[in-house]
């Protein structure tokens, strides 16, 4: 019996070992051949995998001495009279040292600038020490353990001289602390950074904040840049703002009156429709890196799919008119469909090649709206129609009348959503078009990609992105005031 | 004689088809399902044809890439495209950088999502359960930072990772990658907690156990599908995520999938039958991945809106 249940214990665990030792063996006999041909190979992994180790180490390592500061903080007092002298002094100092090195952060990152005076040497002195035990000991991880176990040791002091206190909601900044450490790195912090940038004639030729100059001046300079003068290289603000609007207001009705459309057909008892549904997620369900990238392809003025089919299209219609010359009207129009029907110049024309992004972003952005409609629909009773029908309702009223309210829930935060999204959205333009011919089919947010970082005028680009923040700050308001949502949301 | 039976035979078959097909669609007649059946195949074909024309692009030999015939399965169909990419092309003494690719975007996006579930796991929590000084503040900034263009603090962040020498780093990628998916991910899983009853946690407490006891032990376990979602979800976000990558890598080989395929379309002799090929090998585990897990994504999605 004992051994029977041992074996079982380690059964499954040796199963798993012996299969993945069978798949290392099939694919190396699958792939050894062809090694040599291949640049990913174990040094690759190791040296990734230890960088990111250590970057993760790094970073969880100094969220948890925060932690246990912050918990200091929070949830411990002082034993007696003496203890809060030696308590608060030594918390003062890790204060202190936090303040300091977030003030060397700013100054690193280039946000501001200190100066070489006493202050400077002042708010530089934690990193000088610490470079100091760096260059003394070789290794920074050896002396990021030292830093580490020096605050811990003083963790330890604290500890020792405080006891519990009662805190209700302490608890809730301790779990919040973390993310509002990333929050305040990644989003609260660039943000500042690109106010201030907005100030600033920072470019290429100032290799971008080195030797840049801020004030005032340079932001009027960079407003009146971008109402009056070129957006990205050719382009004026106006022109690509209407175009903006044209390509979110055109995109989010076909993606809309598609999804409904479609969800429509669907939403019905019918054979194949779980075939359907799988046939007509493709778009959504394709990287769309990859479907943007072989759409440019099929834009292709001689060998593209669209091309083709409207020289086919083109060539029947001749061989049509041919064949009806003798009948005066039907003839008449082959002819005329003939001439003005045929292969488009996709990417030289500007019309054609907005026209190109479009049907690409639609055919992309169908099937999401469709699958939300769709689950909408299908939260709506049936007893809502049955009721219409026995009061003799048409099926447009019943549409009109049942289905678009009790949508509503859904479509509206989808239509938003898809506004801002599509507003937002240039990955596609970017990658078929570039925006070319001639800036013709750039939108806001291309733009403003493309003045950073095709034209390197980073000031400039900053105040753009302010800009385009704010019309989508007015927009949301807007909508927050017309839904009442933001109550909904915070309750 | 012999063919009587056979017909009726056939007939029989072909009217069990017409039962079977309509058997459910009584409420429509025959002539509307046919309709909305050849409706729905044409948008089928729609959506479906472009894809189809991607493999068949990366079928086709390298002397035959440029032709108008729209056959799905070209001529001299070879698997030559798909070699080359998977294990380069000795001939040309030119290796693959296929698989480095998918190291450089799994390694990348794997750890994005991962750091920010678990940065989001503990604080969506707080913002569902506790009521703190700043908790609206903090929600609505959430809320807000959803609405800022990615491309818009990509700047920023671009000269401040320049100035800590993080270009050109898988790091100064996933630092980029997290400014998107953390509030989002808070945002949905905030929305998911809050769908959880709260007297599961009084119990408990009620109990003697401690708020982070119910955390650890009532709330992650429960949640677990959502954390699973939210996973996911950061990892479409940036699996084939192209601008921002393009900015913070520059190096050949550091470049995630979508900047390596994009190599492809940029070499001096444009190669569209390895990019095909590319492209095929990495969207079909995708798109079995996203097929099968969409009705969750989708779930996912309404986790982060508004809850009723």
């Amino acid at each position: 019996m004992e051994t029977r249940s041992t074996a079982r214990r380690f059964l499954p665990a040796a199963l798993w070992a012996a299969a993945l030792v069978a798949s290392y063996l099939f694919l190396q006999s699958l792939i050894g051949p062809y090694a040599e041909g291949i640049s990913l190979n174990l040094t690759v992994i190791t040296r990734r995998l230890s960088e990111i180790g250590s970057f993760l180490l790094a970073i969880l390592g100094g969220l948890a001495l925060i932690e246990i500061y912050v918990y200091q903080l929070l949830f411990r007092q002082p034993r007696d009279k003496r203890a809060a002298g030696v308590v608060r002094s030594l918390q003062g100092v890790i204060a202190l040292v936090l303040s300091l090195t977030i003030a060397f952060f700013l100054e690193l990152t280039d946000l501001i600038r200190y100066g070489e005076g006493a202050l400077g040497t002042f708010i530089r002195l934690p990193m000088t020490a610490f470079s100091a035990l760096n260059n003394f000991l070789g290794y920074p991880a050896l002396s990021g353990l030292i830093v580490a176990l020096v605050l811990l040791l003083i963790f330890g002091i604290i500890q020792r001289f405080s006891v519990p206190r009662v805190n209700r909601t302490g608890l809730a900044y301790l779990l919040i602390l973390p993310a509002f450490i990333g929050v305040l790195f990644l989003i609260i912090y660039p943000f500042l950074f690109e106010i201030r940038l907005a100030f600033s004639n920072a470019s290429l030729g100032t290799q971008a904040t080195k030797n840049a100059s801020y004030g005032l001046i340079y932001g009027w300079e960079n407003i009146k840049t971008l109402f009056t003068g070129n957006v990205a290289k050719d382009a004026k603000f106006f022109e690509v703002f209407w175009r903006t609007i044209l390509w979110t207001t055109i995109n989010v009705t076909f993606h809309v009156a598609g999804g409904m459309g479609l969800a429509l057909l669907l939403h019905r008892p019918m054979k194949l429709q779980g075939f359907y549904r799988t046939l007509l997620v493709f778009p959504w369900a394709i990287p769309t890196t990859i479907a943007a990238m072989a759409l440019r392809n099929e834009f292709d003025s001689r060998y593209g799919l669209f091309n083709i089919l409207l020289t086919n299209l083109q060539n029947w219609l001749a061989m049509l008119s041919e064949r009806t010359a003798s009948l005066i009207l039907l003839g008449d129009s082959f002819t005329w469909l003939a001439q003005n029907i045929g292969p488009v110049s996709w990417k030289q024309d500007p019309f054609w090649a907005f026209i190109s992004i479009l049907i690409s972003n639609i055919w992309l952005g169908i099937p999401f709206m469709s699958v939300i409609i769709l689950g909408g629909l299908q939260s709506i009773s049936q007893e809502y129609y049955e009721a219409a029908e026995i009061d003799g309702a048409s099926k447009f009223q019943q549409f009109r009348n049942i289905t678009l309210p009790l949508l509503r829930p859904v479509l509206t935060p989808a239509i938003v959503l898809g506004v801002v999204w599509t507003f937002n959205k240039f990955d596609v333009i970017y990658l078929i078009t570039q925006g070319g011919p001639q800036e013709k089919t750039d939108i806001l947010v291309s733009s403003m990609y493309k003045a950073a970082f095709m034209f390197y005028r980073y000031g400039f680009t900053a105040m753009f992105a302010l800009v385009i923040f704010v019309i989508l700050l007015l927009f949301t308001l807007l909508y927050l005031r017309i839904t009442g949502g933001l109550k909904a949301a915070t309750e | 004689m012999t063919t009587k039976p056979e017909k009726e035979h056939t007939t029989n078959l072909i009217s069990r088809f017409l039962r079977w097909f309509f058997y459910r669609a009584r409420g429509d007649s025959p002539f509307k399902s046919i309709l909305i059946h050849s409706a729905l195949i044409v948008a089928c074909i729609i959506a479906v044809y472009p894809v189809l024309r991607v493999v068949t692009i990366s079928l086709r030999p390298n002397d035959t890439l440029l032709t108008t015939s729209l056959r799905l399965i070209p001529e001299n169909a070879t698997l030559n495209n798909y070699k080359e990419v998977l294990f380069g092309d000795p001939a040309k003494h030119r290796s693959s950088d296929f698989f480095l690719w998918i190291w450089n975007s799994i390694s990348v996006v794997a750890i994005t999502s991962i750091v920010s579930v678990i940065l989001a796991a503990t604080s969506a929590y707080a913002f569902s359960r506790f009521k703190f000084r700043g908790r609206a503040v903090g929600l609505v900034f959430l809320l807000t930072t959803q609405m800022i263009p990615a491309g818009m603090l990509l700047l920023p962040l671009f000269i401040m990772l320049a100035r800590l020498k993080m270009i050109n780093s898988s790091l100064g990628l996933i630092i980029a990658y997290a400014v998107t998916t953390v509030p989002l991910t808070i945002w949905m899983l905030k929305g998911y907690y809050d769908t959880i009853p709260i007297d599961l946690e009084e119990a408990a407490l009620i109990d003697g156990a401690s708020r982070l006891t119910v955390f650890t032990h009532i709330i992650l376990p429960l949640s677990t599908p959502a954390l699973a979602i939210a996973f996911l979800f950061s990892f479409m976000g940036g699996w084939s995520e192209y601008l921002v990558a393009r900015v913070v890598l520059q190096k050949n080989a550091m470049f995630t999938w979508p900047l390596g395929i994009f190599t492809f379309a940029q070499q001096f002799t444009v190669s569209w039958g390895q990019f095909a090929a590319a492209s095929i090998l990495i969207a079909i585990p995708v798109m079995i991945l996203f097929l099968y897990s969409s009705k969750w994504l989708i779930s996912g999605l309404t986790l982060g809106s508004v809850k009723g």
